[in-house]
């Protein structure tokens, strides 16, 4: 007998479970209920599961579940990838889009930090957004087994209905080929804000999901723009990475991905980077070209909160402008590493403010103090200040409020 | 016996192991009279003229104190979970045919779970004390002959104070004694650093053992247990588990949801004003509220400020703060880590204070109302702000009290918990158990947001607008439910197994067997 066994169970499993479904000639639906919430929740896991089957229209199974206080977006997609797996039914059970999770984004918001949460570990989910991360991606490439993406791309569609991400933007990591076009077939009517393509190595892939994610759109009246987000992990993307910069209007951010260029080339990956140095600024270079932003690689030792801060400096000196998270933690370190520093902040403004004075002046050279101000330090000012305006460590009128103080 | 509703609209029983109780009338409203218990009058000529009060073993001991059916044995928990102590004195009690016995620990751990085997044999007919997991589920399963009583720390001191538990024999562990019967809890092998709790034991008791691993030269000094009330001491190859002496409750949570929760906690007691130079503090030890510590300590140090006293549990954390200044005295009833057992042997201003003197309801004073800080958990807290802190929602008991209703006396009471663990809500329409009426808990830190007790207008007030996520404690329990799903309540039998006393003796709520 034919059996489907989907979801995870175990001591350090949370919020998941395992559904186990046979389907039987006769005898109607018999089901084993195991749950640590069962006093509280038996009746309505029960009643949950009859009524899925029911839907998919199975009359006769054998159904045993062992859950781990799974949500019932959590216990719907592993039903349905049970079934799907053992019948291969077109028919999806959706659940109702949340109103709080219909939030737009926009090109230029700021990315600085992205929390990665693996496509298949709903408990994770949950408190995601909680943290204040700019993106939330939903993974559905290296951190979901081969054998389990099936199930995990049904997960992640009804996290993104269902759970609240309290304003993160919403990012899904497809994965390569095919399979990838697929997961947009999927995810790409739940309100998702961006694309990652991982292991991008040309403009071809990046325009094949575009014009995918245009046909669904367009299927589903969609007018919202799914902006892209190309993932450079090798050398041949390094050499092309002003192409796959600008191979479609969507391509808002560069990301490089060192642990498998590292591997490509050959080389270990090492603290100080020396390794990846060229690609890292080649990236940079053609992002900035390209109006993009760049996003710098993840820092993998999440107990190392100072090392992460030392290598957000140094990517953010570098030109960086964002970075990946694989734990809520670094995420507080990479904003404050990202943001102006009160220094930079401070010479930002007295230089706006010397290059306004000229102006009305009608001076041609700007000055501060005795030492001449050209036109680029000037812009690098402006955008210094226009980043703390909208991280809120300046207010709008701060120009204003430092002329009152003098 | 029947069931009488209670001042808090609890049905409970008004008679307990054949013992009238006394329902619970509300906070401050039961004044009991009359005289202190008191132990019977000991004569000095009936002790060895040496002072030599070393016998052969614990049975010898029990044998001498004459240890018979039906006597209530008391112990003390700072060996926490490696206690090599009370599980042998049922051990040799039932050896000896004795019968039901009653146990009153100040606390137990898993590692008396064996303790199940005399309670099924009849050696053991209660536990009076709190009852954490396998022990808690067979006192909710209804497989204990007698009726559970679950008291506070504080409420203990009451009960043996007032009489309401007559000691018979303390068994009291000590990591350092002399053969006259001095105890202390520094040094030896297994340094508790404190034995605080002992006091009410030794005090009390008609009779008193002493069992140590380490049999110093008289005086055993400073003696936390005062020879002159001892009447056995006893000499074994150990009393205890090192490693598990100090137990893993002192490790910060590694969880960032529960970090996230420590840190707002934090932002709360800092935009509140209730942190503050020379503010006094009391935070537990579990994982949450050790985060908690860190980061009070962090915002200490860049303020400049000290607290002036914390109350402990005494972790490292507590210790660092002595230590580097921002704490200017811990007084201590209880060391939970190792740190903590070596600042008390090595500081003099980490000072040994029993619950005695702190949470005892018949105190001429209490520590806990002169806290300004009071960070505390709870299984379920309700719309009342009503706390449970003994039983889940799914009905089972698991937990003891600790000290928990007595600390609710501190002037602002903060609970941080999760919005749910795992599906349960936290955050109920009413809790399963009552152990704490909800005009003493004053805010609930969540994930999800704060909710501040209504009849603390004077906190809300002091924290609008100021950027903190404030929310109605109706709104939690709402967003909860959303989420998880509205709970089924848990269904029981008629029969109750565990009374929940309140500080001051009386009956708060009571606990039934679960229906399965």
């Amino acid at each position: 007998m034919k059996q489907a066994i989907t979801g995870n169970a175990g001591p350090k499993v949370r919020s998941d479970i395992e559904v186990t479904l046979e389907l039987t000639e006769t005898g109607g639906i018999e089901l084993n209920l195991r749950s640590k919430v069962k006093t509280m929740y038996g009746k309505a896991i029960e009643e949950q599961c009859r009524s899925l089957l029911q839907y998919f229209g199975i009359e006769n199974a054998r159904l045993s579940v062992n859950d781990s206080g799974a949500l019932p977006f959590v216990i719907a997609a592993r039903i349905e990838a049970a079934v799907k797996a053992l019948t291969g039914t077109a028919k999806s059970f959706i659940p109702e889009m949340a109103a709080e999770n219909l939030y737009a984004s926009s090109r230029d918001r700021f990315r600085f930090s992205r929390l990665y949460l693996p496509g298949n570990s709903p408990g994770m989910f949950l408190n995601a957004g909680l943290h204040s991360p700019d993106g939330v991606i939903l993974d559905l490439e290296d951190s979901v087994a081969p054998e389990r993406k099936d199930e995990a791309r049904i997960l992640v569609r009804n996290a993104l209905r269902v759970v609240n991400f309290y304003g993160a933007e919403r990012m899904v990591r497809i994965n390569q080929g095919e399979r990838g076009l697929d997961d947009l077939e999927m995810l790409i009517p739940q309100n998702v804000h961006l694309v990652l393509l991982p292991k991008c190595e040309n403009a071809e892939t990046v325009r094949a999901v575009d014009n995918r994610i245009r046909e669904i759109k367009e299927r589903e009246g969609q007018n919202e723009m799914v902006f892209l987000m190309p993932i450079i992990e090798s050398a041949a993307g390094v050499e092309r990475a002003m192409e796959i910069a600008t191979a479609a209007e969507s391509v808002v951010a560069l990301a490089i991905g060192l642990e498998d260029y590292t591997a490509d080339l050959g080389v270990q990956r090492t603290k100080e980077g020396k390794e990846s140095l060229y690609a890292r600024n080649r990236l940079v270079v053609a992002s900035k070209a390209a109006g993009i932003q760049p996003i710098d690689s993840v820092f993998s030792d999440v107990g190392d909160m100072e090392g992460l801060l030392q290598n957000v400096l140094s990517a953010k000196a570098m030109g960086f402008e964002g970075m990946g998270c694989i734990h809520p933690r670094q995420i507080a370190v990479i904003r404050e590493g990202f943001s102006p520093s009160p220094e930079e902040m401070e010479k930002a403004k007295k230089i706006v403010i010397a290059y306004r004075d000229a102006l009305e002046k009608g001076l041609g050279v700007v000055a501060l103090g005795t030492k001449m101000i050209d036109p680029p330090v000037v812009a690098r000012a402006e955008k210094t200040i226009t980043l703390a305006v909208r991280l809120g460590l300046l207010p709008e009128n701060w120009m204003d409020l430092e002329k009152s103080k003098n | 016996m029947k069931l009488v509703e209670n001042a808090a609209g609890r049905q409970v029983p008004d008679e307990i192991n054949g013992k009238e109780a006394i329902p619970y009338r509300g906070v401050g409203k039961y004044r009991p009279s009359g005289r202190k218990y008191a132990p019977p009058i000991a004569t000095c000529i009936d002790y060895p003229e040496d002072n030599n009060k070393v016998v052969g073993s614990l049975k010898e001991a029990l044998v001498r104190c004459g240890l018979k059916d039906g006597m209530t044995v008391s112990t003390h928990h700072h060996l926490r979970d490696g206690d090599l102590v009370s599980n042998q004195i049922f051990t040799i009690a039932s050896e000896m045919g004795v019968k039901d016995l009653v146990w009153l620990p100040s606390a137990s751990f898993p590692c008396n779970d064996p303790v199940i085997q005399y309670l099924e044999d009849g050696t053991v007919n209660r536990i009076e004390g709190s009852m954490n997991g396998p022990l808690g589920m067979f006192v909710s399963e209804g497989k204990m002959k007698g009726m559970a009583v679950l008291r506070s720390h504080g409420g203990r001191v009451q009960a043996i104070q007032d009489g309401d538990v007559k000691i018979d024999i303390a068994i009291l562990a000590a990591p350092a004694a002399d053969s006259f019967g001095n105890a202390r809890g520094t040094g030896g092998p297994s340094a508790t650093g404190v034995i605080g709790y002992a006091k009410p034991d030794y005090l009390y008791a008609d009779k008193v053992i002493v069992v140590t691993d380490n049999l110093v030269d008289l005086p055993c000094f400073p003696m936390e247990i005062e020879g002159n009330y001892v009447d056995y001491v006893v000499v074994v190859d150990k009393i205890g588990i090192p490693e598990k002496i100090v137990s893993g409750t002192t490790q910060i949570t590694k969880s960032p949801d529960r970090l996230l929760i420590a840190e707002l906690t934090t932002s709360f007691l800092e935009k509140s004003g209730l942190l503050r130079n020379g503010a006094t503090m009391q935070a537990g030890a579990g994982g949450t509220s050790l985060a908690i510590a860190v980061y009070v300590h962090q915002l200490l140090k860049k303020k400049g400020w000290k607290l002036s006293f914390g109350f402990g549990g005494s972790t490292k954390y507590m210790v660092d703060m002595l230590e580097e200044g921002q704490m200017g005295y811990i007084l201590d009833a209880q060391a939970f880590d190792l740190d903590s057992v070596k600042s008390i042997e090595k500081n003099l201003n980490h000072i040994p204070y029993p619950v005695f003197n702190a949470y005892n309801y018949h105190s001429k004073g209490n520590l806990t109302t002169m806290m300004d800080i009071m960070i505390l958990g709870a299984t379920e807290i309700d719309t009342g702000f009503n706390g449970n802190v003994v039983t889940h929602s799914d009905g089972l008991l698991l937990h003891g009290i600790g000290g928990w209703q007595n600390c609710l006396h501190a002037r602002n009471v903060i609970i941080p918990v999760p919005l749910f663990r795992d599906r349960i809500p936290v955050i109920v329409d009413r809790v399963t158990t009552l152990c704490g009426p909800g005009e003493l808990i004053d805010v609930i830190i969540t994930e999800r947001g704060i909710a501040i007790n209504p009849r603390r207008q004077d906190l809300i007030d002091s924290v609008r607008g100021k950027g903190l996520p404030l929310v109605t404690i109706e709104e939690l329990k709402d967003i909860a439910e959303k989420m998880c799903g509205k709970p089924e309540k848990a269904a029981f039998d008629d029969r109750v197994v565990a009374a929940i006393k309140w500080v001051d003796g009386t009956v708060i709520d009571a606990v039934r067997k679960v229906k399965r």
